[in-house]
């Protein structure tokens, strides 16, 4: 089966950092200063408290398969995934690396890094 | 102040194509427009306030007034997806509630199927500026993937199956068989909806709506016009809206805003989810039905499923009748946005207009439920409860 082609991430002024340690093999996620909470996607601004003083943090990489979905209907069939993270935030991936009908939700995963078609990479998940 | 009351819908028309590669869009706004005017006994000068959402071409409420020569004095264009129309109806009673328009006008159309659009499989970057657009688009979020992981969470948590959500298009089937202009009229079984191609698990081919052009178009004005014209008294006693979102990263695929929008609704109308004698439900997908069924308290959250099975919410059949036209599942979605049918239904049952083979029988109470965006991410929702009198 071919390989997914992933396309290259929208970069902003707000997720610069995130992409560049992407590129490194490294998943960064936000954390407010202000009110201590982990957020998902990456804000400047804190969606809890409205802090702007919001910092990366490395992530393990590790967590569990909160949902997901095989889609069927596509040139490469995937599996399009929320995984919850060890700190807690739920984010969108695809599951990869395991056979679509082992896929289950609350199955532990870790994460790597695909290339895009750009030469940047992107955080998926694969079985632990 | 409370909407409860202050607003009728005196005119309600669905446009009868479902595929119309001869016309624009702008034009099917206007047929709408005027269809739901003739309903009404109004005339276009009657109109002075203008509601429209993202499918209307151009700078929206500008170009459409534009283009029918409105002159207006109220308009508004919030748009929240496919629920936007039903979040019009209560934007237009709070108007007419506070003397800012007397006759308000609200259309949808849309040609998604003459343009060949792959509305439900196909992953659509948006615009760069969208804060999550790196964070959902490179993954291959659809609309159909979307609503396919609350599906499968919500089987995960409360042991729905695929048969419970078939039988959501079971139902629509047996009301479609009699609606002339459904896309869909065929009558499936359970077996049928398992049996057709798996498009994102668990959603099968047939647990996802109608891609189809068309239109529609909604009058609502003040008591004192409403009883000057000929048609049935339809009037709005609760609305509500909720827009829920992915909260922060702590999000919920197992309920939707209506859990908000329904309890807001259901307070202002002062009345029951059991009072309630037809509703038309937003169905994008099977599993769209049964978590906004419990959301809006028709049953317990996580019992959707037993709810909505062997029939229940078939007209004459069960205790719910719902989308009696056929709904998005087998009717019709017009610009792929379903909340302006899902509100013309409920006018039909409530003046007995809807077919006879599925008019419920001195129906005066009914809602009206929308859901607009994706329930994986981020979502509007409206509720409207109306009476006839």
């Amino acid at each position: 089966m071919a390989d997914r082609r992933y396309p290259e991430p929208v970069v902003t002024p707000e997720t610069g950092e995130f992409w560049q340690a992407a590129k490194e093999g490294r998943l960064l996620i936000k954390r407010c200063r202000a009110c201590g909470r982990f957020h998902w996607y990456p804000r400047a601004l804190c969606p809890h408290c409205m802090s702007g003083d919001t910092e990366w943090v490395e992530s393990n990489g590790e967590g569990t398969i909160y949902s997901f979905s095989v889609m069927e209907r596509a040139e490469v069939p995937y599996a399009i995934a929320y995984v919850e993270l060890a700190e807690g935030v739920r984010m969108m991936t695809n599951i990869v690396d395991s056979p679509f009908a082992d896929i289950r939700i609350g199955q532990p995963v870790r994460v790597r890094f695909a290339p895009t078609e750009g030469g940047g990479r992107l955080p998926v998940f694969a079985p632990a | 102040m409370t909407i409860k009351g202050r607003a009728f819908i005196v005119g309600a028309y669905e446009h009868p194509t479902r595929k119309a590669p001869d016309k624009s869009v702008m034009q099917l706004h206007a047929e709408a427009a005027r269809g739901a005017l003739e309903d009404a006994g109004l005339g276009k000068d009657d109109v002075d306030g203008y509601f429209c959402a993202g499918d209307a071409p151009g700078m929206g409420p500008l170009s459409v007034a534009d283009y029918m020569n409105l002159r207006l004095r109220h308009m508004d264009s919030t748009d929240t997806g496919g629920s936007s129309y039903l979040v019009h109806v209560a934007h237009a009673a709070e108007a007419i509630a506070a003397g800012k328009c007397n006759v308000a006008l609200i259309t949808l159309a849309g040609r998604p199927r003459s343009e060949g659009m792959a509305t439900g499989t196909a992953a659509r970057q948006g615009s760069p500026g969208q804060p999550e657009v790196g964070f959902e688009f490179p993954y291959g979020l659809t609309v159909a993937n979307g609503y396919a992981m609350a599906a499968m969470r919500h089987m995960h948590e409360f042991g729905t199956t695929s048969e419970q959500l078939a039988w959501v298009k079971v139902a629509a089937s047996h009301h479609a068989q009699h609606n002339p202009n459904a896309m869909l009229r065929e009558v499936v079984t359970v077996e049928q909806v398992l049996a057709s191609p798996m498009v994102t698990t668990p959603l099968h081919r047939l647990d996802c709506c109608v891609i189809s052009d068309g239109g529609g178009a909604l009058v609502v004005t003040r008591e004192e016009i409403a009883r000057s014209l000929k048609r049935p008294l339809v009037r709005l006693i609760g609305a509500g809206e909720s827009p829920k979102f992915s909260g922060g990263g702590f999000m919920d695929l197992t309920y939707t805003g209506a859990r908000f929008s329904g309890a807001a609704a259901f307070a202002e109308a002062g009345v029951k989810p059991a009072d309630i004698q037809y509703a038309s439900i937003y169905d994008s997908f099977t599993i769209t039905v049964v978590i906004q069924i419990e959301d809006l308290g028709f049953c317990e959250k996580g019992r959707g499923g037993a709810f909505v099975a062997d029939g229940n919410l078939i007209s004459g059949v069960g205790r719910l009748p719902f989308n009696t036209d056929g709904g998005g599942l087998c009717n019709n979605h017009p610009a792929n946005r379903g909340g302006m049918t899902k509100v013309i239904e409920a006018v039909r049952q409530l003046r007995g207009e809807a077919h006879p083979k599925v008019q419920v029988p001195g129906c005066t109470l009914a809602l009206a439920h929308g859901t607009g965006g994706l329930i994986a991410t981020r979502h509007g929702s409206a509720t409207l409860i109306m009476e006839r009198i």
